[in-house]
Formats: C-alpha cells, sequence, structure tokens
C-alpha cells in the first residue's frame, strides 16, 4: 500500500453536497480509490487530529477542502491539512468564495445567536441559555467550538494551490481535476481547474444575444414565463452569465432558470459582482445616470444577486448589517 | 473513576455532531450527549432576499438532501402567494420528490445500513461495506444498487438541475416541463424501481427477518425506545412525503395531535441547551420534559418509522401489504424498535416507486401548463414536507414587495436530536459495563444513530466503507486511557 499517493477529502462549513458530488463520479471512483490511499473522508471532529496529526509534515499528497471556515474546530482542520499536505485544492464555492453561507457575513454573531436562540417564534428557553463553547452539565464537561464572527473562504485562513468552484463542482471537472494530479499535469498553482471563458461562451442561447444589448427593465424569476431558447438578459432578467465562469454544464439554464454564478468569476476577475455590475452597464438602455438607477434601483437585492456565492471574497467583504442597507 | 468516551464524527445536518458518553465511578454508562457543533445562520442571512429565489438559496443547508429543502422552499412561495400550482406542475414536483426519495432510501440502506445487516454486525469491518455488500448479494444486484440511484438522479437533474443542489421551483409550479420522449426513460426508469423496491424488500426478508439473531438483535430492549411519532398523513391518513396534514401520535398509538402544518407554531417548541447549536424540539403542549422516554415524554421522532407510525396505511398497494407484514412481525403499532426504521425505509422506497410509476403514466405530466400566474402576495407563507428524515418546514414572511423579512426552520435531524443521544445511551448500557469496553461497542452504538440516517451518511459511508470512528475513554484528568479506531 505504500508508494500510493495520499489523498484527503474534507468538509469544512460545508452542507454533504460536495461529497455527494464525489460519490457522483460512479465507476470512476473505483479506479480512484485504487490508485490512491484515502486516508480521510469524510473528515469532522476528534479523530482527524490522532490520526493526520501521526503524519509526516507533507505526507498526503492532496487534500480536497470543502467547506468554508466559521469556527475553531474548521480552522484547526484545515491547519492541520495544510501542514500535512503537497496540495491543497479548494473544493467547490464555499471553500472557493465562501459560498451561500458567506451572506451571513451581513449580519453579526450576536444577529443570528439572538433570533435562533431567542427570537424564533418557536423558540422555548425560560432560562435563557445559549450555546456555550465550554459547558459543564451535571458535573460533565461539554465543549462545542468558537463560533467566528465572520464566513472565511479557505484561502483567507491557508494557502490554497488549486480552486475548482461550483454548488458542486460537477463530476467531470472532479474526474479531470484528480486525473491532472495522479498524472502530473498541474497548470501552475493557483490555477482553477475548470475552463477560463465565461457562461455566456458557451451558453446556447447566447446566440439570440444581439451585439447590442438594450436592457428597459429587470423582471424578476416569479414576475414573467421565461422564453426557453433566448437569452435571459435579453428578457430583462437577471443573468450572470457574463461575469461567471463556464464549466457547469449549464444545468440551471437547462431548466429554464438564470445563472446565480456558483462557478465564481471568470479567469483574471477577482470580484464577479463588480465585473457584473460593468457588463450591466453596458447593456442597458439608459440615457443618463438616472436611468442607470432607475434600472439598478430594480435590481431589489444587489447583493442577493451579485454574491450570492461570493460575498465573503469579495470587494464588500465583511460588512456590518447597517452598512449594507446602504448600498 | 469517571469516565468520558467521544464519538465524533457522527453526523451532519447544519454541519457536524458528536456523540459524548460519559461512564460512572464504576463504568457503567451514565449519560450521553448528542452534540450539533455548528450554526450557519440561513434563518437570518435569507433576511432581504427576493423570495422567488429561496429555493436556489436553502438547498445549500443540507446537500445530502437538498430536494426537501427545495420542495418546502417552493411550497412556502405557493403559500406566500397564494397559489395553486398546475396539476401538470404538482405532478413533475411529485415527480422529483419521488426520485429522491428512491435514491436517497437506497443509498442509505445499501451504502450504509445493510453492511450491519446483510455482511453481519460481528463481521471483520474490513468486509463491513458497500463492497462487502456487493460480494455477498452479487454484483448483479450491487450494480442495479449503483444503476437505480443514477438514473433517478438523471431525472432529478432533467427538472431542478444539480441533484445536490436543486435550482428548480417558483410558485405556482416549476421552471421546465417534460417531454413524451423524456416521458419514456422516466416510465421505464420507474418501472425498474419497483421491480427493485421488491427485491429490496426480499433481501431484507431473507437476510435479516428469516435470521433469528438478527430478529432478536431488531426487538431488543438496546434498541427501542418510547417516544411519540410526528409526519405527513393524506385525507385518508395514509403516508404522503409531498403534503397533506401533520399528525402525532403518543407512546401508546393514540392521536394527540392532527393540524395543517400552517399552524406548527402552536405545537412545536425548540427548547435550547447550552451543550449543542442545535436546538431541541419537542411538543409545546406537553411541555419540555427532558430527556426522557415513556409516559410523560414530551419528545417525538420523525423519519421512515414514524411516519408509518402515525398513519393508518401506505398510500399504494404493493407497499401496503409490506406494511402489513412489517407490523405483523414487529408486534402491532406503534412500534418503538429503533433499528425497524431501516425495513420502514424499504417500504416507503416502494410507495415512492409505484407513485412515480402512476405519475410515469398519467396524460397531465406532459402538459404544457406548468406554472400559474395568478400570484396573490400575502406576507407569509409556510412550506411543509416529509424530507427523507422526517418532518421539514419552512415559515418565510416577507414585505410588500416579497422581499424577505423573517425566516424559521424546522429540520428534521432537529427533531430526532433528543432521541438519538437516548438512544445512544440505551445501547451504550447495554454494551459497556463496569469500564469494559467490548469490541463490539463501536458498531452496536453507531447501529443505534444509524437507523435515523443522520444525514453524513450517504456520501460519506460508500467508499471506502466504513464510518470513520473514534471512541476516547479518557480519565478524569482528561487523559486517553483506551482508544478504538475504525477508519
Amino acid at each position: 500500500m505504500a508508494g500510493k499517493p495520499k489523498v484527503a477529502i474534507c468538509w469544512l462549513g460545508g452542507c454533504g453536497g460536495c461529497d455527494e458530488t464525489v460519490v457522483d463520479i460512479n465507476e470512476v471512483i473505483l479506479r480512484i480509490v485504487d490508485a490512491v490511499d484515502i486516508v480521510l473522508w469524510p473528515v469532522a471532529m476528534d479523530f482527524k487530529y490522532h490520526q493526520i496529526e501521526a503524519l509526516k509534515d507533507g505526507e498526503i499528497a492532496l487534500s480536497m477542502i470543502n467547506g468554508n471556515v466559521r469556527n475553531t474546530d474548521h480552522e484547526e482542520v484545515a491547519s492541520l491539512l495544510r501542514r500535512k499536505s503537497q496540495l491543497v485544492l479548494a473544493f467547490g464555492a464555499c471553500a472557493c468564495f465562501g459560498g451561500t453561507p458567506g451572506l451571513a457575513n451581513l449580519r453579526t454573531k450576536e444577529d443570528l445567536f439572538k433570533w435562533v436562540y431567542h427570537d424564533a417564534p418557536t423558540v422555548v428557553n425560560p432560562h435563557g441559555s445559549y450555546p456555550q463553547s465550554r459547558v459543564s452539565v451535571d458535573g460533565h464537561e461539554l465543549v462545542l467550538p468558537e463560533f467566528y464572527e465572520q464566513v472565511f473562504a479557505l484561502n483567507q485562513v491557508i494557502d490554497v494551490d488549486y480552486y475548482l468552484p461550483g454548488c458542486p463542482p460537477p463530476p467531470d471537472l472532479v474526474v479531470k481535476a484528480l486525473n491532472a494530479v495522479l498524472e502530473g499535469k498541474l497548470p501552475p498553482r493557483g490555477s482553477t481547474l475548470a475552463p477560463h471563458k465565461a457562461l455566456c461562451d458557451t451558453c446556447s442561447r447566447n446566440k439570440t444575444k444581439p451585439n447590442r444589448l438594450a436592457i428597459q427593465d429587470i423582471k424578476r424569476i416569479h414576475e414573467v414565463e421565461a422564453k426557453p431558447d433566448t437569452c435571459f438578459l435579453v428578457q430583462g432578467i437577471l443573468c450572470l452569465g457574463p461575469a461567471t465562469r463556464t464549466g457547469c454544464g449549464e444545468t440551471c439554464i437547462n431548466i429554464n432558470l438564470p445563472c446565480r454564478g456558483c462557478f465564481g468569476p471568470v479567469e483574471g476577475v477577482v470580484d464577479s459582482g463588480a465585473k457584473f455590475v460593468s457588463a450591466l452597464a453596458s447593456i442597458m438602455d439608459a440615457e443618463n445616470e438616472k436611468d442607470v438607477e432607475r434600472l439598478v434601483g430594480k435590481m431589489d437585492d444587489a447583493i442577493g444577486y451579485l454574491y450570492r456565492f461570493s460575498l465573503p471574497t469579495s470587494i464588500l467583504r465583511k460588512k456590518r448589517h447597517n452598512e449594507v442597507e446602504e448600498l | 473513576m469517571a469516565k468520558k468516551l467521544t464519538i465524533s464524527p457522527i453526523t451532519r445536518l447544519e454541519g457536524h455532531g458528536k456523540i459524548e458518553i460519559f461512564l460512572d465511578d464504576k463504568g457503567d454508562v451514565k449519560d450521553a450527549y448528542f452534540q450539533v457543533v455548528e450554526l450557519r445562520g440561513f434563518e437570518r442571512f435569507c433576511i432581504g432576499r427576493p423570495a422567488e429565489e429561496m429555493p436556489r438559496i436553502v438547498p445549500n443547508i443540507c446537500g445530502v438532501c437538498p430536494t426537501p429543502h427545495n420542495m418546502a422552499s417552493t411550497k412556502a412561495l405557493d403559500d406566500l402567494y397564494s397559489v395553486e400550482p398546475t396539476p401538470t406542475a404538482q405532478l413533475i414536483r411529485q415527480l422529483h420528490y419521488n426520485a429522491f426519495y428512491v435514491e436517497d432510501h437506497y443509498i442509505h440502506f445499501f451504502y450504509l445500513a445493510a453492511p450491519d445487516f446483510v455482511v453481519g454486525p460481528d463481521a471483520d469491518p474490513a468486509d463491513r461495506n458497500i463492497v462487502g455488500v456487493i460480494r455477498k448479494v452479487g454484483l448483479d444486484l450491487g450494480s442495479k444498487v449503483i444503476d437505480v440511484r443514477k438514473r433517478c438522479r438523471e431525472i432529478i437533474k432533467l427538472i431542478a438541475s444539480k441533484p445536490a443542489h436543486p435550482e428548480g421551483g417558483l410558485p405556482g409550479g416549476v421552471t421546465r416541463g417534460i417531454t413524451a420522449e423524456e416521458r419514456k426513460w422516466i416510465r421505464e426508469t420507474a418501472d425498474d424501481s419497483v421491480a427493485f423496491a421488491q427485491v429490496a424488500l426480499k433481501l431484507f426478508k431473507n437476510l435479516v427477518l428469516d435470521n433469528q439473531k438478527y430478529l432478536d438483535l431488531v426487538l431488543s430492549d438496546a434498541y427501542m425506545l418510547r417516544t411519540h411519532y410526528m409526519g405527513l398523513v393524506d385525507e385518508n391518513k395514509k403516508v404522503n412525503f409531498y403534503e397533506g396534514k401533520l399528525r402525532v401520535v403518543n407512546p401508546d398509538g393514540k392521536e394527540h395531535a392532527l393540524f395543517d402544518p400552517r399552524n406548527y407554531v402552536d405545537y412545536i417548541g425548540e427548547w435550547v441547551e447550552p451543550w449543542t447549536y442545535i436546538r431541541l424540539t419537542h411538543l409545546r403542549k406537553v411541555g419540555w420534559s427532558g430527556l426522557i422516554e415513556g409516559d410523560g415524554t414530551s419528545l417525538y421522532r420523525v423519519g421512515p418509522l414514524a411516519r408509518l407510525n402515525v398513519a393508518e396505511g401506505m398510500a399504494t398497494p404493493l407497499a401496503q401489504k409490506e406494511y402489513e407484514r412489517m407490523y405483523d412481525t414487529l408486534g402491532g403499532k406503534p412500534s418503538h424498535h429503533t433499528l425497524a426504521f431501516h425495513w420502514a425505509r424499504l417500504i416507503e422506497a416502494l410507495q415512492a416507486a409505484e407513485d412515480m410509476q402512476r405519475i410515469a403514466n398519467d396524460p397531465l405530466l406532459t402538459g404544457k401548463d406548468i406554472r400559474n400566474m395568478d400570484l396573490k402576495l400575502k406576507n407569509v407563507g409556510i412550506g411543509c414536507v416529509e424530507a427523507a428524515r422526517g418532518t421539514l418546514i419552512h415559515h418565510y414572511e416577507t414585505d410588500d414587495r416579497g422581499m424577505i423579512t423573517k425566516v424559521n426552520l424546522i429540520v428534521a435531524t432537529q427533531h430526532n436530536a433528543a432521541p438519538i443521544g437516548l438512544s445512544v445511551k440505551k445501547a451504550a448500557i447495554e454494551f459497556v459495563k463496569g469500564h469494559e469496553v467490548g469490541e463490539g461497542l463501536l458498531n452496536r452504538v453507531e447501529m443505534a444513530f444509524r437507523a435515523y440516517d443522520p444525514c453524513l451518511a450517504c456520501a460519506t459511508h460508500s467508499l471506502p466503507g466504513e464510518m470513520p470512528l473514534e471512541v476516547n475513554i479518557r480519565d478524569k484528568s482528561g487523559k486517553v486511557v483506551q482508544t478504538l479506531k475504525r477508519f
């Protein structure tokens, strides 16, 4: 068994969907399992420390880490795996950009706790209890990880070598990434292991997009019956296609829903929201600033559209609730 | 000397969980705590989002059972906009939902539970995994398991985009219709799923029920817990995964409540404990009883066995026969045998497959009318479904533009969190005595919570095969005196 490269698959603050997508590579996994020695899958609390700490630094060839970082446990695991691994792959939107739960950065920790343990209509809490990182119950000491003030993407906590975006990453790209590692055919460190084009470039509806778009109105998805073959933007429906990396297989477009950006920004762009706003400005039918304001005003939840998967790595980073309200 | 056993990792819901078992001075089990160690705050950061985007956001709560979140959310939008989905949209949603039930129940049973029963609870851990299951049942049957899962997930992809993060669903309908061409392979998948469901039940009968040793295990006190039960039933009080009223029965099987899920706040309370991030649900009208079973408990369980316990029967004919057979064997209703969750799961998969078959043959499935656009915003919307693991409620409130102002979520593993702790405690009492931690402890304890299918399961138990688990036994100073590991 020695000689086989060691691989760790690990979740931090994730939902398990990234692990499901690894199962979805079906038959291929048998070959992968044959070629590598999986030392962790999944990872969670206690046991990983003992087992992984026993390994030499750099002994793991590849750690595929999904989920974001929200508490002390996540950070400890991320740091440990970094130390023990030659390569760290940020796996999925949460690890790459913070993911949907990164929208929690719009709220303070106190706000979350107050609702969840006090204000919610179903809460029964006569003693005013809140979860504690260390508490004694009937003489037994119980420990919980410390909850951070905000959500971090993986590269805000440890160095990351490669990125595989998506919510979740599609099975074909997972297989490609694993093969690239096994065959030693990796691009330069820091690369994203997905196509370098924008979603629009591969979208079948792109041919219906005129050279010059002139959006006059912005509509929400429940307000209209979207035409199944026409560019969403042409129909006035927000679609993040121009600013989002392709590689997802257009699965949302195929069910007649516009893109929400789970693959993150196109190559060379850090902030997909800013990129989209500049793209939007160029396709709006706006004579003057007032028109622009009117149209942008129609975009009821700019942050929720532009940073659905990427708030922690956006130029906005962590914003307090009242600051964000003003945006 | 008092000792502490830590079992971790074990589950996920909003993240990870662990179980702490405390021994008394004699070395017998004193207490067990099921802790959920993570919180992500969906209820707060969804505020300010457009309501219609919620079915696309909430699947991130759990990637193992994302379809129920997507569906509860979509149904909350129906309620929010006072709109009835078109008949075709209802069929497409229910096709999506049943396809999810089939694939999710099978991945649980074959990848996670079957190693204990098919290979055996005392088998070499190296064989106690999906590979061992396939070896025992044959490659043919093993390939069918993988095939059924794959094809059901193709249906989900067709209707709702990514199976691990479905995005479809709008108030009053769905985003995409079904073509006559697609109906053909959907029908084949449904037919094969029904056939396979029967094979799975036969396998369960041959390997578990006809084996006195296993049957004794299923019926033993170690795996029995007397609680209330909750689940959705249709107008005939038959099992329904997608809609209906919530029914609660007490430990004697008598009806405690039957209510419209919109009134859930009157019936369900969430207790806060400082040692876990999860809120512990209980029956509000009984009042928080603490972590106890039997008479006086306010705890209830959800999931496959709970749904069968609260219902008067199954909604489809083949599943109904199996339902009757199960309760005959278990000695009547309700059944408190935790390991019977597995059996109930297989019977439910048969109902889901039969229902898929009905839908696949319905002329309306390929109808063009997939959305009811008659939307009337009323500021509050509540959606309820039975997730594979139990009752799921999404409650949204909005402003006059349909922007979210309030969110309350009640999710399946929450209902079962306190009972899981109790089940583990009972199993541990049976197997840990006088400081002796038997080698069988790991698997016996695992079996106690595995029956609930606490979400982690599917993705992780498959390959290389074992649920990673470690039990640390610590003395008072925290020093590890013995470690049992399985990786």
